[in-house]
């Protein structure tokens, strides 16, 4: 094997390297201060590319990713798609009697608007309709669960109080269109759960039967037998077996398809779009990054080619030279993306909550990582540079 | 003082390849300095004494021949040898961008120390001593923007000679000062290699200040052409290239 060609210990180069970077850092913090801050406008439009992804994206499917459920039951070739999907009684019935299902509740989906006499601008919502005690019933945070199937009771979702303002025991009037005619209900809210938004927009659960009677329905509707779920969402006895499960329905049951959560989540209509765009964003700024960090490294190398060729001359290793700059450019990417990040976090503040933003802890720390790899990736050709300089040309010994 | 041969140069031959074809910047030259001698390498533009200097300073290697410092063969050895070398047994001072422009005078030179693993409280002592006794003790915490080309060169002075190196070279450590700053700081490089028994070659175009040496070497055409010894020899050929 071949050795390698440092003629010191690792730990003198490496403190002579650390010596190096320190001092040039703490003698010229204006010039790094500059490089920090451009790091960090790289961070904050990094940070908030993610965040703005992580926002849609979890108002596309905040309500089902959280479902305490392990299969979602739809209509045949509707793609999977619940706006779609159509599941009458019957079908629901036989679903339930299958065996390995636990529980069974139908979804059943619409749209409304929660409304203001104060002269307050209306906010849309997600009308969803759920069976009490059921598969697909959100837990509260405050209040009560649903005890009847028939109820003027709303639960709302953490963002439709937080839009909204209503508290538990406000009456929430929702209005939604019947024939030809807006209708008014009055509604009490009895409970509040967590963010549960659904198609990228708040949402309000209701009892199916309230559902059914006050969702937007044309005049034909109007007076027509049961409601009709959009998909059922399925508790298994034993979530291992789903595929098991999942192939007695199929057997048993006409006219279906079932997905997991993940599926149901991907088929969301323009979801797996959205989320590859927003990805696609998101690695061209840092591809941007690297290109605009290693543009600064190396300019800064070239301004000091001299210096580098006398501490080269008086027997400072490559090596040491190359730890040193690479220090330096993990120490300004740091700072940078610090400075970034909290920037993001200031900024973050002042966004009002209609804004889909979102700072998942995973995700922004994903992107803090990529961002301080991106530092050392972009001054890899300084490095390499720094490396190769020749003591006797940066003295201008050699003729 | 012992006066051992610190630097020996057996048939040193340096070529280029040019449009006319093979050169030999330094062609066949052989020379001895002692520890505790000054020996200045003069000769026009051209003549090959940067090129040696270069070889010398075990930056450039030879076409051929042999350099020896203290006895150890430098021409085989691979880089990062030379490097070694290079941090512990040469000084070095140059014509111009001597200092580590972030590090103050004395941290330019502790600067030879920390890469030696050499830098205690002594070493620190030591390194504040040689810049007062080249009259920086006010500017030891100056950086070298703050200070004059003047001040500089005898901080690089300091630099070179604060690890006790065998060999201390310099390359035309005089060419941006004025004549009286040059000639204080070639007196002061004269008189520390001869007080701390250094070997030290100065590579200059201004004669005047072979006045301090012991010995000049004189090159043209890459070949060392004539050698002066003794005070007198070396007074007569800077007052005869004079007239």
């Amino acid at each position: 094997m071949k050795k390698p060609t440092i003629n010191e210990p690792i730990s003198d180069f490496v403190t002579i390297s650390g010596y190096l970077a320190v001092k040039e850092l703490l003698r010229n913090k204006g010039r790094f201060f500059l490089i920090s801050l451009v790091i960090a406008l790289i961070t904050l439009l990094v940070l908030f590319i993610a965040a703005l992804g992580e926002g849609l994206g979890n108002g596309n499917r905040e309500y089902i990713s959280k479902l305490d459920a392990d299969l979602v039951v739809f209509q045949a070739k509707s793609d999977k798609v619940i706006a779609s999907s159509r599941l009458g009684n019957n079908r629901i019935a036989a679903i339930r009697r299958i065996d390995g299902v636990a529980d069974a509740g139908g979804l059943f989906t619409s749209n409304a608007a929660v409304v203001f006499f104060n002269g307050n601008e209306p906010v849309k919502i997600a009308l969803l309709g759920i069976e009490p005690g059921k598969p697909g019933e959100p837990k509260v945070l405050q209040g009560k669960q649903f005890r009847k199937n028939l109820a003027d009771e709303v639960i709302l979702d953490k963002n439709t109080a937080l839009r909204t303002k209503l508290k538990i025991g406000d009456t929430a009037i929702i209005r939604t269109t019947q024939g030809e005619k807006d209708k008014f209900f009055e509604m009490v809210v009895v409970g509040i759960t967590d963010g549960q938004q659904y198609g990228l927009q708040p949402s309000i659960f209701i009892p199916y039967q309230t559902w059914d009677n006050i969702r937007s329905k044309s005049a034909a509707e109007i007076g027509s037998g049961n409601p009709v779920a959009n998909v059922v969402i399925l508790k298994l006895t034993d979530p291992k077996a789903a595929d098991e499960v999942t192939a007695r329905l199929i057997a048993k049951v006409d006219n279906i398809e079932v997905a997991t959560i993940d599926e149901s989540i991907k088929a969301l209509p323009g979801y797996t779009a959205q989320q590859s765009t927003l990805s696609t964003q998101g690695a061209f700024t840092l591809i941007i990054g690297i290109l605009v960090i290693g543009g600064f490294f190396q300019i800064q190398v070239l301004q000091k080619v001299s210096q580098i060729g006398v501490l080269k001359a008086i027997g400072t290793s490559t090596p040491a030279v190359a730890v040193a700059s690479i220090i330096q450019i993990v120490l300004v990417t740091i700072v940078g993306v610090f400075i970034g990040a909290f920037l993001t976090f200031l900024l973050s503040l002042s966004f009002p909550p209609t804004v889909p933003i979102v700072f998942n802890g995973g995700t922004s720390a994903l992107a803090v990582v990529a961002l301080i790899i991106i530092g050392p990736l972009g001054g890899l050709v300084s490095i390499n540079y720094a490396a190769r300089i020749e003591p006797l040309k940066a003295l201008g010994l050699s003729s | 003082m012992t006066s051992t041969i610190a630097l020996e140069t057996r048939n040193i031959i340096k070529t280029y390849q040019s449009d006319s074809g093979l050169i030999n910047a330094v062609d066949d030259v052989s020379i001895q300095v002692r520890s505790g001698e000054f020996v200045a390498l003069v000769g026009p533009s051209g003549s090959g004494k940067t090129t040696m200097l270069s070889i010398l300073a075990a930056l450039l290697k030879q076409t051929s021949g042999q350099i020896l410092l203290d006895g150890v063969e430098l021409s085989d050895m691979p880089e990062s040898e030379r490097v070694k070398i290079r941090r512990e047994k040469i000084g070095f001072t140059f014509q111009s961008n001597n200092m580590v422009p972030f590090l103050s005078a004395l941290e330019n030179v502790e600067l030879m120390l920390r890469l030696n693993n050499r830098l205690d409280k002594v070493g620190k002592l030591r390194a504040q001593e040689l810049l007062a006794r080249l009259g920086l003790a006010e500017r030891m915490h100056n950086l070298p923007g703050q200070m004059s080309g003047g001040q500089q060169q005898r901080v690089a002075i300091a630099r070179a000679l604060i690890h006790n190196p065998s060999l201390v070279l310099a390359d035309e450590p005089t060419a941006s000062l004025d004549t009286e700053r040059a000639f204080q700081v070639v007196e002061t490089f004269a008189n520390l290699i001869h007080e701390q028994n250094r070997a030290g070659i100065i590579v200059t175009h201004d004669l005047r200040m072979c006045e301090y040496v012991d010995r000049v070497l004189q090159m043209q055409d890459g070949k060392l052409v004539k050698e002066y010894t003794g005070k007198s020899e070396i007074l007569e050929f800077i007052n005869g290239t004079r007239h």
